[in-house]
């Protein structure tokens, strides 16, 4: 009886923890959104319900600039980014070769530099080598910073398959190239699609990077978002935040549902 | 003629010799057990085969041909793997077709084919299942058929029914030999039971330690094991030790036990099978029989046989008994074991 009691309270607090998580992840969020539906430029309450700051969205020139800017960086490092990585990913995992552990190794600080770090140090080669500044230069800077994400997400979908699979294609007469189409990358599909999420994201949400090596005139989302708040906070920012978060909760919806599948899909093909 | 030819290969890894210069010939169309326990290398040597361990020296040659430099995807072997490999992405028609469709074959001659092989394997009707939706014999048929579909000159198995129970390996065993005769692949097999070893194999090479110990027809093999080793491993055996006279060997306790055939050395190793020995009352001796008299240990009863472990003064010594519903001899009774001069097998250590 008392452990049975014992048990139910147990599982409450367990809900209300869960409960206190979400609320501290999505509450700022629900604030901001519902605040773009708010016709006070002052956040001020009573809540009187426009769509005026979209319709104001609407005609922000630079700002729609900005998003195509950005959409096109995240699709294009999405792109690159992925196949180069799973590439990497496969020579890594099935190829002995020297420094293989070396290039391993070297993939991890990436991650773990500040991407302050990384952008100024970005900044001061490509002014050094004539790359320079512009659009160019944030997707070389974009395709650097996501590169390691993929290595590492394909990297260990390629363990959990081992090469057994491979093995048993070249047994059966399939060159290398016929072995990874037919065979490994149907397998590592579910990996690279996870992998090209996190490309995505790397670049749609990237400021710093994209803050250094943006030449004047040119911008993407988060730094225009960024400028946008330092002239001045306004719901506009509410509008336009709410926008980026719904893409990218419908492009994470869209992934995860491709990755479900992906497995399998391969396979008719 | 030999399908496949090994000449002195040998494979290290670090100071460890996985294949110590093994030459073995593989006669065409045999099915050809390598039998040894795990790390005997005989994994190694079916993979040297294949094309996935480069050997450090040595020769494998295919129908004549140096296959040195030649990736496996050019080696024309069909191979079935421990766990079967089946693509779990792929349909087993896809499976099946695998071989078939790499090579550019035409749509309608890789249908006919793979039709051919499910027929030959029994699964007709299930190919647009997938893999791990089969039970495991099923998967071992897809295997199989992946395997032989583009007719390769060798068929490698690596443990091919280890992953399968008692009473469908039985079962797999039987159609493995079916298939093999009917396509008339040379087969190589690659396995750890001594059982699977005699009963689909025509020759056996028994390796240890990356050496092969004996190879030769079941039979012969198992009638006449070369050492211990292949005695023990290959069977049950009975070992007795002592010093040569004439075509007998003294064994402490027993007196002179006779062997049908003249011995060399001052020392000697006979192996008795179990099953050729017997049980007597224990006034028993008579002429021409080895004997030992003793007392039963234990008695273990395995239904079509009864095994007894009869202590004598050489040391415990296993008689096996066909259960042909005679009245089973009680533990603690006394006996006497007899066994026939040409039963006693001079062995190496």
């Amino acid at each position: 009886m008392l452990r049975h009691v014992k048990r139910r309270a147990g599982t409450a607090a367990a809900r209300l923890y869960l409960a206190l998580v979400l609320a501290f992840l999505y509450l700022p969020i629900a604030v901001l959104a519902l605040m773009g539906f708010n016709d006070s430029v002052h956040y001020a309450l009573p809540f009187e319900f426009t769509t005026r700051w979209y319709e104001a969205l609407a005609d922000n020139r630079r700002l729609l600039r900005a998003s195509l800017n950005s959409v096109f960086l995240a699709l294009a490092n999405t792109a690159i980014a992925t196949l180069l990585g799973t590439l990497a990913a496969f020579a890594l995992a099935r190829y002995r070769f020297r420094g293989r552990s070396l290039m391993q190794l070297l993939l991890l600080p990436p991650i773990a530099i500040p991407w302050l770090i990384t952008g100024t140090a970005m900044l001061v080669l490509f002014f050094w080598t004539g790359i320079g500044r512009g659009l160019h230069a944030m997707l070389l800077g974009h395709v650097a910073l996501s590169l390691p994400y993929v290595v590492i997400v394909v990297g260990a979908r390629l363990a959990s398959i081992g090469p057994e699979l491979e093995e048993a294609a070249a047994s059966l007469g399939a060159s290398p190239l016929q072995s990874f189409a037919r065979v490994s990358v149907p397998l590592m599909a579910p990996g690279i699609v996870a992998a090209a999420l996190f490309a995505f994201a790397v670049s749609f949400d990237q400021f710093v990077i994209s803050y250094f090596l943006a030449p004047p005139g040119v911008s993407v989302l988060p730094v225009e978002i960024f400028s946008a708040i330092r002239k001045g906070f306004t719901p506009e920012v509410n509008a336009v935040s709410t926008v980026v978060i719904v893409v990218s909760m419908a492009a994470l919806a869209a992934f995860a549902h491709l990755a479900r599948f992906g497995g399998e899909r391969g396979a008719e093909r | 003629m030999s399908a496949v030819a090994l000449h002195a290969v040998t494979k290290r890894y670090g100071s460890l010799a996985a294949l110590d210069a093994v030459s073995l010939l593989i006669p065409d169309g045999s099915f050809f057990a390598l039998l040894g326990p795990s790390g005997s290398g005989k994994t190694t040597l079916l993979r040297a085969i294949a094309g996935f361990v480069e050997p450090d020296q040595g020769q494998i040659l295919i129908d004549g041909a140096d296959l040195a430099h030649i990736p496996a995807h050019r080696r024309h072997i069909g191979m079935v793997f421990q766990n079967y490999a089946l693509f779990p992405h792929m349909s087993v028609f896809d499976n099946v077709a695998f071989a078939l469709a790499v090579r550019g074959q035409a749509r309608a001659a890789i249908r006919r084919r793979v039709a051919d092989m499910l027929d030959l394997v029994r699964l007709e009707g299930l190919e647009e299942r997938r893999p791990r939706q089969l039970s495991g014999g099923q998967q071992q048929r897809v295997a199989l058929a992946r395997a032989l579909a583009a007719e390769p000159r060798v068929l490698l198995l690596d443990e091919p029914l280890g992953a399968l129970d008692k009473r469908l390996r039985q079962e797999m065993q039987i159609e493995l030999k079916r298939i093999q005769r009917a396509v008339g692949t040379t087969a190589v097999f690659v396995t750890h039971d001594q059982e699977e070893a005699l009963t689909l194999s025509d020759r056996i090479a028994i390796v240890d330690r990356g050496a092969l110990v004996q190879v030769g027809a079941p039979g012969e093999v198992y009638e006449r094991p070369a050492n211990r080793f292949a005695a023990s491993f290959l069977g049950d055996a009975n070992f007795l030790c002592g010093g040569v006279q004439g075509t007998a060997v003294a064994v402490a306790g027993l007196g002179l036990v006779r062997t049908a055939s003249p011995l060399a050395g001052p020392q000697a190793t006979l192996a008795v099978r179990p099953e050729k020995m017997r049980l007597a009352a224990p006034d028993q001796a008579p002429p021409g029989a080895n004997r030992a008299a003793g007392r039963i240990a234990q008695r273990v009863f395995s239904g079509a046989s009864v095994t007894y472990v009869v202590e004598t003064a050489a040391g415990p010594l296993r008689v096996f008994q066909r259960n042909g519903g005679e009245a089973m001899a009680e533990e603690g009774a006394a006996v006497a074991v007899l066994w026939s001069p040409q039963h006693s097998v001079a062995v190496a250590e």
